[in-house]
């Protein structure tokens, strides 16, 4: 599903923040990214996103080169990508469900098919009852459910995750990371960039470990 | 996907709904029209009910933020209602230079102490040059009562004992240029019965220059003002997107399209430009109903059947549409000059 062959990233300004990455995730698998922070979990996110290119090195997802893709092709790449961030990125001036509704809105869903979308996304993560509120009276862990409802709305064929369970509570991480276990289950990939080592040992999933910009285990 | 136009189908390949398990590229030249007929026809709906709740959404925003909106709105109103007001006294002016135009004519006024009958003789003989196509005889009695019906000073006349006007010959020539009427008004001047030849060109000349000096500042003032609801706009539209620079963000991430962002900045324009010329054409009829009246009391004084002008309906046309196109105009420029700025992070 992710295919990185010696892959690079360096910004403009001299900083390496990939080196000669390369690994394979298939299809179906779930695995954890790791290392301190600065270590370049967040651009290889974003490489897979097409937030940024690749000095060096080809990426491939669900078998496609991401250089082919001109910048009139990314908004049809990312539609296939779920993704959830630490800082949740809802909007506060749409109710929840409005803003679970978004990414089917911009894909062009009949308005009933939506409805019923949003209504299956919201009651996976447990918070149908909610969506007709403002995402910014509920709770940092409800923001983040919502994030993810978000995400897998479309259900995408791969869900990326950057620090999920940043914010919250060692009891509501587990109910995060028990959420991507169970949409793995169903059969999306699912890459989650995160440092809470504890969290993920305990899911005995395969973890990519970054230092400095190196794949230094898990590749 | 509510953002294709149809001509760019091809990349329909990476919809959610489209996607194969191991996705191909499209094979070039194949866009597989027929396969996916379905969901054109589908995206061809989404596309227009996007655009409908876009430009709904879009007007609905402008009303969230009344005093700024209607700031703007008036800015706008004026910047177009100002050439539209000269727009309109210009074509006046020109109607009423209308009425002096046409071949300029030679005023022959002859000598006092001519007779009618001799005057006659005088029209009779100029009647028979091949060079004139008109002659007209005012003869001293007629003068006096079209001086009594047309002047104030109709009384002043009583006083008099003997009629002071002269007859006057009008004619016009069959060669209208400047060179010939010259010729021919120096020609007239020196016959024994013409007092005086008069030439009435200058001052149409003249009327003619100041018209098209007018028409020239108008298309400059206009072209600026043009200029400043584009400006006007296109600052608007910027502050707009700034403030919805979070949802930009978000779905651009989730793959909105640069179409799709950019529609509601683009169909605010729209609404700017529509609402102020509408606001623009209230200003230009409130302002020629202000003045009609007392233009119509100044016509009468000049015995002149001068009707006020207004816009009318296609001038009105032409100023909505204009003030559209310089809505959208304004709304691209911002938009293409501030969105591609804002990329997820």
């Amino acid at each position: 599903m992710i295919s990185f062959t010696n892959v690079s990233k360096r910004y403009a300004e001299g900083h390496d923040a990939l080196r000669d990455v390369s690994f394979t995730l298939d299809r179906g698998e779930m695995a954890f990214l790791t290392g301190h922070s600065g270590a370049g979990k967040s651009t290889l996110l974003k490489l897979i996103m097409l937030m940024e290119r690749p000095s060096r090195g080809r990426v491939q997802i669900a078998q496609r080169d991401l250089a082919e893709f001109s910048r009139e092709d990314i908004p049809y790449h990312r539609r296939r990508i779920g993704v959830v961030f630490q800082n949740h990125q809802l909007l506060f001036d749409r109710s929840v469900f409005d803003n679970v509704a978004m990414p089917l809105q911009i894909s062009g869903y009949e308005p009933e098919d939506i409805g019923k979308r949003v209504r299956a996304s919201l009651d996976k993560v447990g918070l149908l009852h909610k969506e007709n509120l403002n995402p910014i009276t509920l709770s940092t862990g409800e923001q983040q459910r919502i994030g993810i409802a978000r995400a897998i709305v479309h259900k995408p064929q791969l869900l990326l995750a950057d620090e999920p369970t940043g914010n919250l509570d060692p009891t509501l991480s587990a109910e995060i990371m028990s959420l991507f276990m169970e949409f793995n289950r169903h059969g999306t990939t699912v890459l989650i960039a995160s440092h809470d080592l504890a969290l993920i040992s305990r899911t005995g999933r395969r973890t990519l470990v970054l230092d400095h910009g190196r794949l230094i285990q898990g590749g | 996907m509510a953002n294709r136009d149809p001509s760019k189908r091809g990349a329909s390949r990476h919809s959610p709904s489209a996607v194969s398990p191991t996705p191909v590229p499209a094979p070039v030249g194949n866009k597989g029209a027929a396969k996916h007929k379905v969901n054109i026809a589908g995206q061809g709906r989404s596309w227009l009910r996007h655009h409908k709740a876009t430009a709904r959404d879009s007007y609905n925003r402008l009303w969230q933020t009344p005093i700024p909106t209607l700031m703007t709105l008036a800015v706008l109103a004026i910047a177009l209602a100002l050439p539209g007001l000269m727009y309109v006294g210009l074509k006046n002016v020109n109607q009423l230079s209308g009425e002096w135009k046409g071949d300029p004519k030679i005023s022959l006024y002859l000598q006092q102490e001519l007779s009618d009958q001799q005057a006659e003789a005088f029209s009779q003989k100029m009647l028979l040059r091949q060079d004139l196509i008109a002659v007209e005889l005012v003869t001293k009695d007629q003068g006096l009562l079209e001086f009594q019906a047309m002047s104030e000073f109709a009384d002043v006349l009583d006083f008099l004992d003997s009629n002071p006007l002269p007859a006057v010959v009008v004619i016009q020539a069959r060669d209208g240029r400047k060179q010939v009427l010259q010729q021919l008004q120096q020609e007239f001047s020196k016959l024994p019965e013409v007092d005086q030849a008069i030439l009435d060109m200058v001052w149409v000349e003249r009327l003619a220059a100041f018209v098209e000096l007018a028409n020239r500042l108008v298309m400059v003032l206009g072209c600026l003002l043009a200029f400043s609801v584009l400006l006007v706009v296109g600052n608007t539209i910027r502050l707009s997107i700034e403030n919805r620079k979070d949802e930009i963000q978000v779905a651009k991430l989730v793959g909105a399209t640069d179409s799709w962002v950019q529609r509601p900045f683009i169909y605010t324009g729209f609404w700017f430009g529509l609402l102020g010329t509408v606001i623009a054409w209230l200003f230009i009829q409130i302002s020629l109903l202000l003045i009609s009246t007392p233009v119509s009391e100044i016509a009468s004084l000049y015995q002149s059947g001068f009707d006020l002008q207004g816009l009318g309906f296609s001038d009105s046309l032409v100023l909505v549409i204009a003030g559209i196109l310089l809505g959208l105009l304004g709304a691209k420029l911002a938009v293409s000059r501030h969105l591609r700025e804002i990329e997820p992070k």
